[in-house]
């Protein structure tokens, strides 16, 4: 139990930040909030590619510690950051369930991520294999966030947060995917977090919101 | 070296009743200290016990019996919790008699004789009272209980004694698991003692009272009685809260010298003093919640427990 060493003692714990900062997404209202705790799993996820990277020597881990840093928890919360204060949304509705129950449905999904990632753990070599669980589970809160929100705004944060998810899944699994792999990732999201930052201004011209729901409804009566 | 084992325990209930009202004296300061109010003295709580035990009783006419016996039944329980919970040692002849679990049941059936009561007169504030400390502890209790299973995973035992020992015992490591569960108890401590986000102990405005609304219809000794069981009760927490999270410094082994005992209890009173000034700094940053928000509140404390465990499942730490 204790017999691990100072740094993966560590790196379990900022696993396990990382989660709880997932919870605390889902559970938050705000969206400045949302984002802020977005940037804040950006700077875990740093720290630990970070930690990781020096305990393997992996080179190319540096590379991507230097862009989660520069990208995740920097560039874009201040683009999102940028986009609500010129968009004037600071709050989101009530999420479509109550807190308490979206927190217990995002317990029963945890214990089954932990579960799911069980085989995928027993075949992992690497030594972070144990928080290949807390990876998945991050992912499917991130989904469930997006799922429990109307407007875009939280919904591209829970998309962010998703990918952060991916990303320290491959980091656990494998010690992080190839570097010209991450470098497209890196770019996709950079790319579509412009785009969805168009996106926004054109949704709102049109439906003076940005309430999600207007978009079910494919034809123009109702 | 049996004797010594009793001298531990005798001198555990002593420190935990006298100690009881100092440290609600203390946290009472700090708070007004942090406010910018002249504090009331340390000893106002044994003022005011005082004072009660002096007054003649004054009953409801339609009091029945169980309304004479609650705060008897209610003081008791938290005399045992207090003879259970290692605030000093860890060996106590006392603690084979209940595991933490039956700790949880002992401080319930101290709620229930209290809702009881409360109900048992028939005045409206003392059931509005009554059913929202029933909800406020329906929900507290599993989170409770949760951190305790997580604690005794780690030790592998549910006595609260074995417990605390192994914890202080272990090697020195990173517990994240531990450290939820902290938090989860921290907020379990909040709602179930009536402190500020969910209560406040120092109002009795109608619309916001829980516990306070319970004590209305009592008066002289037994207002003093639940007045010192509620002490009590924030008393132990707090020394479960060490017994779990901060187990050192306390007499442990199976022979511990008389010097560990001595020294025991100025080392529980720094942990009570530093105790005292955190919770009074959290009373006096946050805001009481409406009594709507205080399932999501519990709901939290609930998933930081839950989180706790699942993290020491998977992770091992």
């Amino acid at each position: 139990m204790s017999n691990l060493s100072l740094d993966l003692q560590l790196l379990n714990t900022f696993a396990a930040l990382l989660l709880l900062s997932s919870f605390a997404m889902l559970s938050q209202r705000r969206v400045v909030t949302m984002v802020n705790l977005l940037a804040w799993q950006g700077v875990l996820l740093g720290l630990a590619t970070l930690l990781l990277a020096w305990r393997t020597g992996n080179s190319h881990l540096y590379v991507s510690a230097a862009m989660t840093f520069g990208l995740k928890a920097l560039f874009l919360p201040w683009l999102l950051h940028r986009l609500i204060r010129r968009l004037g949304v600071y709050w989101d509705s009530e999420p479509l369930l109550n807190i308490a129950a979206t927190m217990l449905v995002g317990l029963l999904i945890v214990i089954f991520a932990f579960g799911l990632a069980q085989p995928i753990a027993a075949l992992a070599t690497t030594s972070t294999r144990s928080s290949i669980g807390i990876a998945v589970a991050v992912v499917l809160l991130a989904f469930l966030t997006m799922i429990t929100r109307r407007k875009a705004m939280s919904q591209v944060v829970g998309f962010l947060s998703m990918e952060n998810g991916l990303f320290f899944g491959a980091m656990s699994a494998t010690y992080g995917m190839p570097m010209i792999i991450e470098l497209g990732v890196a770019l996709d999201v950079l790319v579509a977090m412009l785009v969805l930052g168009v996106f926004f201004f054109q949704i709102r011209e049109q439906f003076d919101s940005l309430d999600l729901h207007h978009l079910e409804s494919l034809k123009e009566e109702k | 070296m049996t004797s010594l084992h009793w001298v531990t325990q005798v001198l555990e209930v002593l420190a935990a009743l006298v100690a009881a009202p100092l440290f609600v004296g203390w946290i009472n300061q700090c708070r007004a200290w942090l406010q910018n109010k002249s504090a009331p003295p340390l000893l106002q709580p044994y003022r005011g016990i005082r004072k009660l035990f002096h007054k003649d009783a004054v009953l409801a006419t339609h009091a029945s019996p169980l309304f004479r016996i609650a705060p008897y039944v209610v003081f008791g329980a938290m005399v045992c919790a207090a003879a259970v919970i290692p605030s000093l040692g860890t060996r106590l002849p006392f603690s084979d008699a209940a595991d933490a679990i039956a700790l949880v049941g002992l401080f319930a059936t101290a709620r229930v004789f209290m809702a009881l009561a409360a109900m048992d007169v028939g005045t409206a504030f003392g059931s509005l009272g009554a059913r929202r400390e029933m909800l406020v502890g329906f929900l507290a209790e599993p989170a409770l209980l949760m951190v305790i299973f997580l604690a005794s995973l780690i030790a592998a035992s549910t006595s609260l004694p074995a417990i605390s020992e192994g914890l202080a015992t272990r090697t020195l490591a990173l517990y994240p698991s531990l450290a939820f569960t902290g938090a989860a108890f921290l907020l379990v401590l909040l709602a179930e003692n009536a402190r500020i986000p969910v209560d406040n102990p120092a109002t009795h405005l109608e619309l916001t009272m829980i516990h306070e609304a319970m004590l209305l219809e009592y008066s002289a000794r037994h207002l003093a009685l639940m007045e010192w069981a509620a002490a009590l009760k924030l008393f132990n927490y707090a020394c479960i809260g060490f017994a779990l999270f901060l187990p050192w410094g306390s007499a442990t082994g199976d022979s511990p010298s008389p010097v560990t005992l001595l020294a025991s209890i100025p080392i529980l009173g720094l942990k009570l003093l530093a105790a005292g000034a955190v919770l009074a700094l959290i009373e006096t940053v946050s805001a009481k919640l409406r009594i709507f928000r205080a399932p999501e509140f519990l709901a939290t404390a609930f998933l930081f427990a839950v989180l706790g465990l699942l993290v020491h499942l998977l992770l091992g730490s």
